[in-house]
């Protein structure tokens, strides 16, 4: 028996995407078993190649799989339809990418509004809502400000801000820090553990061990499937940059 | 739905504010189309407004009825008894004559009137008085013809007389498409042979007293009676009802005149229309090359959309709405220069009251060249846009180029050949779809040389042929003008985005080819000749059929007689294809260059 606070937030069975046919065939995500509570912060790990970054966009509804089945909350999601996903990506989940991926021609409070309005909130109610989030990652200064006249680890904020815009069941973040240098990434680090304490669901792609350490569970891919699975200790608390290595 | 509406208008907004020059060459290529389109519609509706205004200035006759006989004068007196007529003013004496002026002659037709004012067709005066004993008023697109002014000198059959008027009339249409009205039979246009001895050769219009036209002659006197019926518009069916007097009392209803007098803004008009489709259709392959390159570039602005939840038919939405905002603004300056310019092609005679055009911006002509914009917006951007739509979201976030078309055979075939060439050839292989919009975009405007250069021939060597004046010939030359000016602006448009969006397309398969060993100039070289062939094709479609083709169905749709035009000659048309490719190979030198010569690190 199992209620519904024991019920994942996130859930794949025998997940698989494949590429190509025959001697062709490239399986980039094979047949991947997954659960990830409320509130829990998974990092995923792996050489690359291995696969990660697709098995995001599958959890996440941003690619569909070959086979297998994923669950957000309870439902189904690998076989609804593309208005449905579209719906499911602007009302349930958020992404965050290794390349910002913001619009260049908005301002930073419109790119982190886009979602909102998207969602059908009123011109007013996205504006406030991007604005207070621009004050959580403190770049309330920078609302009016290009993505050309913002530095990487900005960017950075203005995407993460982005992804919380609507209040999102579960982050998703492939390679956040990637293109970042090491002050951007403790500000984005930083950004992450507030969104853990807050009980904010993320699943966090990466190459860095020193990421990693800042989840609940890392979980490593190679070549499509899942070899380990860690439980790390709660995630960090405190002192996040001596312990990841990236201060004295 | 407010904040997704607001979301689709800034995104347009402000990606057309970010890539000024492309949405500049936007707007240019259609309102080129646009413009081309007003000012025909206008022309149209304008055509007849001239002539009512001179028929309302006038008291223009319903029906001109004459008789080449005194002795019919009384079939006349039959008529303005006639069912139906309310007013009529003569007969009046007519008599076929010379007059010399500025020492120029020509043959006219002298109509004798009363000094006092007549209730129908009364000419009204734009220079000088009325007709006084040995003062001879002239019709003014025939004055105008002859720069005669009021006081001038002039003889008739060699008596002197003074110019003391020029007016104009809706009883005949103006100088050179007079209707004949004097017994001894006109000929009008141009003619091979000489004139049949008696008959006058395009005779203008004149109005002397009736004693002064008895005086130049008595033998060949004819007659003419203005008709005004209690309903104008059963002129036509009054003309028919009194055909018993046939031959002997000819009656002109004022639509016949009305036609006649309007020839010429007619043929403007046709022209322009035919121009308008002609440059929508270039407008069309132009846009359509722009949007796709466009729509490369913004892969990835796709995929983010998507990735935060937008629904294929809201980035459809999105890539749709830019486009759809510039054919607005290009519809509405398109409308603004068109009525602006049409007074200038449409000063369709002096011989008539007003300017045409003025009055004549409509709705529909308002509703038509708004939808034309937007039809070619839409034609050249939708395929693109739901392309773009339906692409993989991941794919689109890795900005993912769309792969291109593989040609076997023509890699084989390219393998033979020079570095440039075999780069070249292969370029052009990539991207079928876009070798054949720059072979129709080319096509196109050489077909438009084509016929420009058949039209300007005759207009040179024989306008009376077609009924024109040297101030008529003179606004057809315009419109010719405007024409190819247009066409050619926007066939370079083409010819320059075209070959951007090919070096774009190209910048990482150039990039390889250089870190292969490939020198800049090669790259260069081939950036330029994958233009430069597609445009020798267009060029030699766009002369035979294209050209040939064109001519045939404007001359189907004017009902001209093409054998009376002289075909550009052989030289010419090797000189038009020869100048076509050498304009693309400068235009394109620029930007293949520029692409040529990008770092390859960067790229690669």
């Amino acid at each position: 028996m199992s209620n519904a606070a024991d019920m994942p937030v996130l859930r794949a069975r025998g997940l698989r995407k494949e590429y190509g046919k025959g001697e062709g065939l490239v399986r980039a995500v094979d047949g991947v078993d997954l659960d990830i509570g409320a509130g829990e912060t998974v990092a995923v790990m792996g050489p690359s190649g291995c696969g990660k970054s697709t098995l995001l966009h599958l959890l996440g509804g941003l690619d569909r799989p070959s086979g297998g089945e994923v669950s957000l909350n309870g439902h189904r999601i690998d076989d609804i339809g593309e208005k449905a996903l579209a719906r499911l990506r602007r009302t349930a989940v958020g992404f965050v990418f290794q390349s910002f991926h913001l619009m260049e021609e908005l301002t930073a409070v419109e790119n982190v509004e886009l979602s909102a309005l998207l969602a059908g909130r009123s011109p007013r109610a996205a504006r406030r809502r991007a604005e207070d989030l621009l004050e959580q990652v403190g770049l309330a200064d920078r609302a009016r400000f290009l993505p050309s006249a913002l530095s990487g680890g900005q960017r950075q904020r203005v995407a993460v801000a982005r992804a919380l815009s609507n209040e999102p069941l579960v982050v998703f973040a492939d390679e956040p820090t990637g293109n970042l240098d090491s002050a951007a990434t403790m500000d984005v680090l930083q950004l992450f553990e507030g969104l853990h304490e807050s009980g904010q669901t993320l699943v966090v792609v990466t190459h860095d061990a020193r990421i990693a350490a800042t989840a609940d569970r890392m979980i490593s891919m190679r070549d499509g499937a899942l070899i380990d699975e860690t439980r790390l200790t709660g995630g960090t608390t405190g002192q996040l940059g001596a312990l990841i290595g990236l201060e004295d | 739905m407010l904040g997704r509406i607001l979301l689709v208008g800034r995104l347009a907004v402000r990606d057309l504010r970010r890539r000024r020059i492309e949405a500049a060459l936007l707007l240019l290529a259609i309102m080129a189309a646009t413009t081309t389109l007003t000012l025909a519609l206008v022309l149209r509706d304008a055509a007849s407004d001239p002539y009512q205004s001179t028929r309302a200035a006038t008291h223009g006759p319903d029906v001109v009825a004459g008789v080449y006989q005194p002795a019919k004068l009384s079939g006349l007196e039959e008529l303005a008894g006639a069912a139906g007529v309310i007013d009529h003013s003569g007969p009046y004496p007519v008599a076929p004559a010379k007059l010399q002026a500025s020492g120029r002659t020509s043959d006219v037709q002298v109509v004798g009137r009363d000094a006092a004012p007549a209730s129908v067709d009364q000419p009204e005066l734009i220079q000088g008085s009325w007709v006084r004993d040995g003062g001879v008023v002239v019709e003014a697109a025939f004055a105008n013809a002859l720069h005669v002014r009021v006081g001038d000198p002039v003889t008739l059959d060699s008596r002197s007389f003074e110019v003391v008027g020029v007016a104009v009339t809706a009883a005949m249409p103006p100088y050179p498409g007079a209707s004949c009205i004097v017994a001894i039979g006109c000929v009008n246009g141009a003619i091979t042979d000489e004139v049949p001895p008696g008959l006058l050769h395009n005779p203008g219009l004149v109005w002397l007293t009736q004693a002064d036209v008895r005086s130049l002659t008595t033998d060949s006197l004819s007659y003419v009676m203005n008709l005004k019926l209690a309903d104008p518009a059963e002129a036509q069916a009054f003309v028919a009802n009194h055909g018993e007097h046939g031959g002997a009392t000819p009656m002109q209803p004022w639509e016949n005149i009305l036609e006649d007098a309007t020839e010429l803004a007619r043929d403007s008009q046709i022209l322009l229309l035919i121009g308008a489709w002609l440059l929508g259709l270039l407008a069309v392959a132009g846009l359509s090359v722009l949007v796709g390159g466009r729509m490369a570039d913004q892969t990835r602005r796709v995929g983010l959309l998507k990735a935060v939840g937008g629904t294929p038919s809201l980035v459809a939405a999105v890539l749709l709405a830019e486009y759809v905002l510039v054919a607005i603004v290009a519809a509405a300056a398109g409308l603004a220069v068109g009525s602006l310019a049409a007074p200038l092609l449409a000063e369709s005679s002096a011989g008539l009251i007003g300017s045409a055009g003025t009055p004549s911006m409509t709705m529909s002509t308002v509703g038509l060249v708004t939808a034309v914009a937007l039809g070619v917006a839409v034609v050249a951007t939708v395929v693109p846009a739901v392309r773009a739509a339906r692409s993989s979201t991941v794919n689109a976030l890795a900005d993912s180029p769309r792969p291109p078309r593989r040609i076997g055979w023509l890699i084989a075939i390219s393998a033979r050949l020079p570095v440039p060439l075999l780069l070249a050839l292969r370029v052009a292989a990539r991207r079928p779809r876009r070798v054949v919009l720059g072979v129709v975009s080319i096509a196109i405007t050489v077909s438009g040389i084509f016929v420009v250069l058949v039209l300007n021939a005759f207009l040179t060597t024989q306008p009376l042929a077609g009924g024109y004046a040297d101030a008529q010939v003179e606004v057809l030359r315009q419109v010719l003008l405007v024409w190819i000016v247009i066409l050619l602006s926007l066939a370079a448009v083409n010819a320059i985005v075209i070959t951007w969006a090919t070096v774009l397309d190209n910048r990482h398969s150039s990039a390889l080819a250089r870190a292969l060993g490939a020198t800049p100039r090669d790259v260069s070289t081939a950036l330029a000749a994958a233009q430069v062939l597609p445009a020798l094709v267009g060029a030699v479609v766009g002369v035979f059929p294209g050209g040939f083709a064109l001519f045939a169905a404007i001359n189907a749709i004017t009902g001209g007689d093409s054998d009376r035009a002289t075909l550009p000659s052989l030289w010419q048309l090797l000189a038009v294809v020869l100048a076509t490719v050498l304009v693309v190979a400068a235009l394109t030198a620029v930007p293949a260059r520029l692409g040529g010569r990008r770092p390859v690190t960067e790229t690669l």
